[in-house]
């Protein structure tokens, strides 16, 4: 979720500053494109299978992911958002707010949930993700798609399928768009 | 942040008596996302005027997210799990206080609530003193509706706790104006096959709104103006004379009108107001037929306005008086829409002031987290 930590890092939001592209647009399409059969290997086709994007940085992500999956397989795959603001562990000492819409596909009973973000990080905001799923319905099995596991993980928490694994110092930025993935750093304005 | 001074001068009668110095938390707004303010002071919503327009779309924009939440078949979060919030309700009410009960337990809030009628106010306890002894037990908020225009301001000087006002007199009820801005847009919205959120608060720009009927007393008249004029409606205010307040013209309305009739056709929106009899109506009309015949939303006048125009009330309604049995039931009557996003707007409210500011000791103490959350990545 680049984009909610980049606005709101005190002072007032910060400006981003690129250093290195560590993945192109092709390089994110290709991950995409083999995590998508990953799926497919792991779970024996894609019956029951949802994808989960989270707001705001996984969103375009799992939309990419369930469009490859359809191409791959023949079947539609039901693609859903998920804002996790309201579940988060931080609310009270730091300022949450709901980014996005939450568009949950129905009844995740039975369901087998591919949650998408962008970047795996202290694992708070997947360990928020699970709490909030779990009030849409007792799914099958969750799993969790990354593009970027940059370390420093806060709780135990582990990614299925990961596009690339990306050693980081604790005050490095990771941006992650279908345009590719860059390390930078966040400079106060 | 619009300030209250610049908000216009919607405080020139005696209705509207909070003062003219408003409290240091004025100038915090509700849900900046700010952490140097979060420890600094509590949040408050008394009026309005707090708000601004950046607020107000703020306060929307979040509600779109508890109406989702809503619609679960658990519509319940942990957003505020261990904050305690008290429903003050010194003067008497039936919707308001359910509705921001529910919306406190959906956020797992634990809820207090207290009424005046079997409380220590009736032996003689001042409201001062009642307040103290429940914020000494530890409370978050305290959600307040008093018959004396000011009471939440001053209760949000005496305690250590987030103050709502849940209708103050003659003065203001922000969070009425709040749900029925989210209902105009969430209405609006659905006309133009668009999600809420995609509509922002664009559909207010020249919204003719009337508001009608009896303006002087009403808490709801003065916020909604304030909250629809921000916004860039198009304000008409109807009412008799004895109904209008001494100073309605210096509010932010476009139109001060005591002929319903020649501005029906020319509404988007018909805002009915309830004829407040416990108020001292009686005094200000020659009778209740009289006003209902001249005022009050009788099918041929609903059959005269504009097609699409939507006809709204706080509640509870008068039947007969200033709304007619018949009009309300009709399709572009939004009455229950406005009672069931009451809840989610509640929700949005509550949590924006008590989610987005913590205690000063958790911020301190637990800034190395939030630094850490804040650098990047999931």
């Amino acid at each position: 979720m680049a984009e909610r930590e980049r606005r709101l890092t005190t002072p007032r939001g910060g400006v981003f500053v690129p250093r290195v592209q560590v993945l192109s647009s092709e390089d994110v399409s290709r991950a995409i494109t083999r995590i998508a059969h990953e799926i497919v290997e792991r779970n024996h086709g894609l019956s029951d299978v949802v994808v989960i994007g989270l707001q705001t940085g996984g969103v375009p992500l799992a939309r990419r992911l369930s469009q490859v999956l359809e191409e791959v397989e023949g079947t539609q795959v039901p693609c859903g958002t998920l804002d996790v603001a309201f579940y988060r562990d931080d609310i009270g000492i730091r300022p949450v707010l709901p980014e996005a819409v939450t568009d949950v596909p129905g009844d995740l009973a039975g369901a087998l949930v591919v949650l998408v973000d962008d970047v795996l990080f202290t694992g708070r905001t997947v360990r928020a993700a699970l709490n909030a799923l779990a009030d849409y319905g007792r799914a099958r099995a969750i799993q969790l798609a990354v593009m970027v596991d940059r370390g420093h993980r806060e709780i135990p928490i582990r990614a299925d399928y990961v596009g690339k694994n990306m050693p980081t110092r604790m005050d490095e930025q990771v941006d992650v768009s279908l345009d590719g993935v860059v390390l930078g750093d966040v400079v106060p304005r | 942040m619009t300030s209250r001074d610049e908000q216009g001068p919607e405080g020139g009668d005696a209705g509207l008596a909070t003062g003219d110095q408003p409290p240091e938390s004025r100038d915090t707004a509700l849900g900046e996302p700010s952490l140097a303010k979060a420890g600094a002071g509590r949040h408050h919503l008394l009026s309005i005027a707090d708000l601004g327009a950046e607020g107000i779309e703020e306060v929307l924009r979040v509600s779109d997210a508890f109406v989702e939440v809503s619609k679960r078949a658990i519509p319940k979060v942990p957003a505020l799990r261990g904050k305690t919030v008290v429903t003050l309700f010194v003067e008497e009410s039936t919707r308001t206080k359910l509705s921001f009960e529910t919306a406190a337990k959906r956020l797992s809030a634990d809820v207090l609530s207290f009424s005046a009628s079997s409380s220590s106010l009736k032996k003689g306890e001042s409201l001062r003193d009642t307040v103290e002894t429940i914020a000494a037990m530890g409370v978050d908020a305290f959600v307040v509706r008093h018959s004396a225009a000011g009471a939440p301001a001053a209760v949000s000087k005496w305690v250590d706790a987030s103050v709502l006002n849940a209708g103050d007199g003659w003065h203001e009820h922000p969070t009425q104006a709040l749900l029925d801005c989210y209902t105009i847009r969430q209405v609006l919205a659905e006309r133009d096959h668009r999600a809420p959120h995609e509509a922002g608060v664009e559909c207010f720009k020249g919204l003719r709104v009337g508001i009608v009927g009896d303006i002087r007393h009403s808490r709801v008249a003065r916020s909604n103006v304030l909250a629809l004029a921000a916004l860039g409606a198009e304000v008409t205010v109807v009412a008799p004379w004895t109904l209008l307040p001494p100073a309605v013209d210096s509010w932010p309305v476009a139109e001060v009108s005591q002929d319903l009739d020649s501005v029906l056709g020319r509404l988007d929106v018909c805002y009915l107001l309830r004829l407040q009899a416990e108020r001292g109506t009686g005094r200000y009309l020659p009778s209740v037929r009289e006003y209902a015949a001249a005022y009050g939303l009788s099918a041929a006048r609903a059959a005269a306005l504009a097609e699409g125009a939507l006809v709204m009330h706080p509640g509870p309604m008068n039947r007969g008086v200033e709304i007619a049995d018949e009009v309300a039931g009709l399709a572009n009557s939004v009455i229950l829409r406005q009672v069931a996003n009451g809840v989610a707007v509640r929700m949005a409210v509550l949590f924006m002031l008590l989610g987005t500011s913590g205690g000063s000791s958790a911020t301190g103490a637990l800034a190395g987290l939030s630094d850490a959350w804040e650098t990047g990545g999931a």
